[in-house]
């Protein structure tokens, strides 16, 4: 046993989960104290052990699905063969597992619509098995995650037709209100997921047996969610992210509010006197006012072309989540030319509307739609400069690639000069900028400081890092 | 309290009415077996304390709680001196040298205890509950890290004092910010999600014994359809078991739109919530 928990050990590290060395010795006493023989105790404490974030929980599944395969025990085997034929194996199914005995299609479907419809697992899972079995064809020794086979198994079960038969089924011959259909439509969705789960499952245990562990571990491999191009992020992806952003601006609000450390406030001679009675009248321990919160001011300017369309995705997310935190926020979105977008991410609006109603309502197209940062800050510094104050902290957010038209950076200098900071967060590799078309470099000389935030891992390095000159200064540059 | 495996766990938390799944069944029964403390994480209102609070009736324990916010310090969280007594101490006794007393009056005599500690020095057993621990400062965070791993509190003028008994400590988190590395080494890890419906209609026929069956599928049913909107926030197992208890003093038998509509301000605490689920669930949206 201990050579394969290692291994998965290491598979996590290299998946990316931060196992310390405490953390495994941990795994391994408690696996000691448990009964190995249920595959559900094995995987609690493995988790309760070795993973100590949510976000690492699917990377967990994946590699202890794959290292900890369920392997049929002899009875279940058995019963497989009772109902329909020989157990699956490799080569069976590689080549030509129809004729065999089994199933045809329809009968794989009928089976598969009564072990839902009758919500009993145990027969889901022989039926899964021999779905697998004659549907997917997967053949031996191919390099693959599984994805396609789950496809090709999920396309010829036809599901559109088995969610309607098992709504059916369920229904019977009552009459449902549109209320009662809902919930039972839910019902079936998650009935659905859990037969999709189930055929992964089985394909994965199979990839096992054929490749080996680390091979198939190797190809399904995906970067954490913290990892994930924010370029590049698929619409799960960017779910998965939505819920990390959350403490991340409460953290970034924390930070903001922060003054340079001034140890403590005036004296509080009515609290120093009360306390003394403690030490006799003794004024031993004197009592200081507590220095104010400092409320700050973001301004948050995001680049929404459609180049940035992943991107800007996120930073809207990241605004709608800050937008929570700090009622001075006012966010303004550009692309050839800027526009204020605050109200639109008023209390209680949810985020979906707040994207739509911004694609549609804000001006940000003035020529061409085409990126172009110096109209939009220079647009910015007439219309909205005057109300910077030195308590503002200017956020800009975008790739400065500008189409090479002119950068027209000398407004930003004045906006520089005006707030208590201005930082822009670019998510393109540090290596890119000031090639083609970006004038990163004409802008980051006016900021106050300049982060590359590819993945979300950046950015909460950006918010640890934050240290912002006090307010009160007046900046000079 | 020792348990024979999780399904031990499991049974004796159903005799308080606490529904354990597998997970929390397997990581409770580890963290008595290993003696190590379980960091809870979860959504509001899933059971983190209740978990805490189960335990201790369970085990026949004291519950010890802590209750962490922003500004705890270890005056609050661990132990104080009691300056007053100190004083008077001093005032009273005129007739000693200066050493004699100084060491006198920090003894534990004069030692004000403050649950971290009162949960060491417990002479019975007892179940140690840390709340809402992601609200105080990181830097607050690291007074628990001693008590965590070796059950001992240094005192700088007393020495250390270590657990007469092995508390069963908890620590809940509604995940509002990352905790510490060191912290969360320390402890088995624990997330508690909103349950299935199968889990969360055997908890509303536990809590609400009146309830029917039929009923209790129906409210578990609304539940995860509310949940899965994209709301402020989600209703709770206690608003969902709340919501159980409106439904029979109203003597409803069926759930309905209409009936789903006039409660709905008992399951979500927004307007802007009410107005969503109304939407999407009731073809007649509330006014």
């Amino acid at each position: 046993m201990l050579p394969v928990i290692t291994g998965f050990i290491d598979e996590l590290r290299d998946a990316g989960v931060p196992v310390s060395m405490v953390e495994a010795i941990d795994a391994l006493r408690a696996v000691e104290a448990i009964d190995m023989g249920s595959r559900v105790a094995l995987r609690e404490t493995l988790r309760a052990t070795l993973v100590k974030n949510l976000r690492h929980e699917r990377a967990f599944d994946t590699a202890f699905d794959i290292y900890f395969a369920t392997v049929p025990s002899p009875t279940e085997t058995d019963e497989v063969a009772d109902i329909d034929g020989p157990g699956p194996s490799m080569s069976e199914n590689g080549q030509g597992g129809h004729g065999e005995s089994g199933l045809d299609e329809e009968g794989l479907f009928q089976a598969l619509l009564s072990a839902l419809a009758g919500m009993d697992p145990d027969a889901l899972r022989r039926v899964v098995r021999n779905a697998v079995d004659q549907l997917a064809g997967m053949e031996p020794g191919r390099p693959v995650g599984g994805t396609y086979y789950l496809y090709r198994t999920l396309r010829r079960l036809d599901m559109a037709r088995l969610e309607t038969e098992v709504m059916e089924a369920l229904t019977g011959d009552q009459e449902l209100s549109e209320f009662e259909e809902r919930l039972l439509k839910e019902e079936i969705e998650s009935l659905l997921e859990r037969l999709r789960d189930e055929i992964q499952d089985e394909i994965r245990r199979r990839l096992v047996s054929d490749r080996g562990r680390e091979a198939v571990a190797k190809t399904l491999r995906r970067p954490l969610i913290e990892d994930v191009d924010l370029m590049h992020a698929t619409t799960n992806d960017l779910a998965e992210m939505e819920a990390a952003i959350g403490p991340l601006t409460r953290k970034l609000a924390a930070r903001l509010a922060r003054r340079r450390k001034r140890r403590t406030g005036r004296l509080d001679f009515r609290r120093t006197v009360r306390k003394s009675l403690a030490t006799g009248g003794v004024p031993a321990d004197p009592q200081f006012r507590h220095p104010r919160p400092h409320r700050p001011e973001v301004w948050l300017l995001c680049d929404i072309s459609g180049s940035m369309a992943t991107f800007s995705r996120f930073t809207l997310q990241f605004t709608h989540a800050m937008s929570t935190h700090f009622s001075r926020l006012r966010s303004f979105a550009f692309v050839d030319t800027i526009d204020e977008v605050t109200d639109f991410f008023g209390p209680g609006i949810d985020f979906g509307s707040a994207v739509t109603r911004i694609t549609t309502e804000a001006e940000v197209v003035w020529l061409d739609g085409h990126s172009d940062y110096g109209n939009s800050l220079e647009t910015f510094h007439t219309r909205y400069g005057s109300q910077l104050t030195p308590r503002t902290t200017v956020i800009i957010t975008g790739d400065a690639r500008n189409n090479y038209r002119p950068p027209r950076d000398a407004v930003l200098a004045d906006v520089s000069r005006v707030s208590r900071a201005l930082v822009w967060l670019n998510p393109e590799p540090r290596a890119y900028w000031d090639t083609g078309d970006s004038a990163m470099s004409h802008y980051a000389r006016h900021c106050t400081s300049v982060h590359e935030v590819r993945t979300l891992r950046q950015l909460e390095e950006f918010v640890e890092s934050l240290t912002l000159p006090s307010g009160r200064q007046t900046q000079n540059v | 309290m020792d348990f024979t495996g999780p399904n031990d766990v499991t049974e004796a938390l159903r005799t308080v009415d606490y529904l354990a799944d597998d997970r929390i069944a397997q990581v409770v029964f580890l963290a008595s077996r290993l003696s190590k403390p379980v960091l809870v994480e979860g959504p509001a209102g899933v059971g983190k304390t209740e978990l805490a609070k189960a335990m201790a009736a369970v085990s026949g324990r004291k519950l010890i709680r802590l209750q962490c916010y922003e500004g705890l310090d270890e005056a609050k969280a661990l132990y104080e001196w009691n300056y007053k007594k100190q004083l008077l101490r001093i005032q009273s006794d005129v007739d000693h040298d200066w050493d004699t007393i100084s060491h006198d009056i920090f003894s534990e005599e004069f030692l004000l205890t403050r649950p971290l500690l009162e949960a060491i020095r417990s002479t019975e057993p007892v179940v140690l509950l840390i709340d809402e621990v992601d609200r105080v400062e990181v830097e607050t965070e690291a007074l628990l890290l001693e008590i965590l791993s070796d059950f001992q509190v240094s005192i700088p003028e007393l020495g250390t004092m270590s657990a007469n008994t092995q508390p069963m400590v908890f620590l809940t988190s509604n995940n509002t910010r990352e905790l510490s590395e060191a912290l969360k080494r320390r402890c088995l890890f624990l997330h508690i999600d909103y349950p299935d419906t199968e889990r969360e209609q055997a908890i509303l026929n536990a809590r609400v014994p009146d309830l029917s069956q039929h009923l209790a599928g129906q409210v578990a049913k609304v539940a995860r359809s509310i949940r899965s909107l994209d709301l402020k926030k989600s209703p709770s197992v206690s608003e969902t078991i709340d919501w159980a208890r409106t439904l029979i003093a109203l003597s409803v038998e069926d759930v309905d739109e209409s009936v789903l509509g006039d409660t709905l301000h008992v399951l979500l605490k927004y307007q802007t919530d009410i107005e969503k689920a109304a939407k999407e669930l009731t073809s007649s949206p509330q006014a």
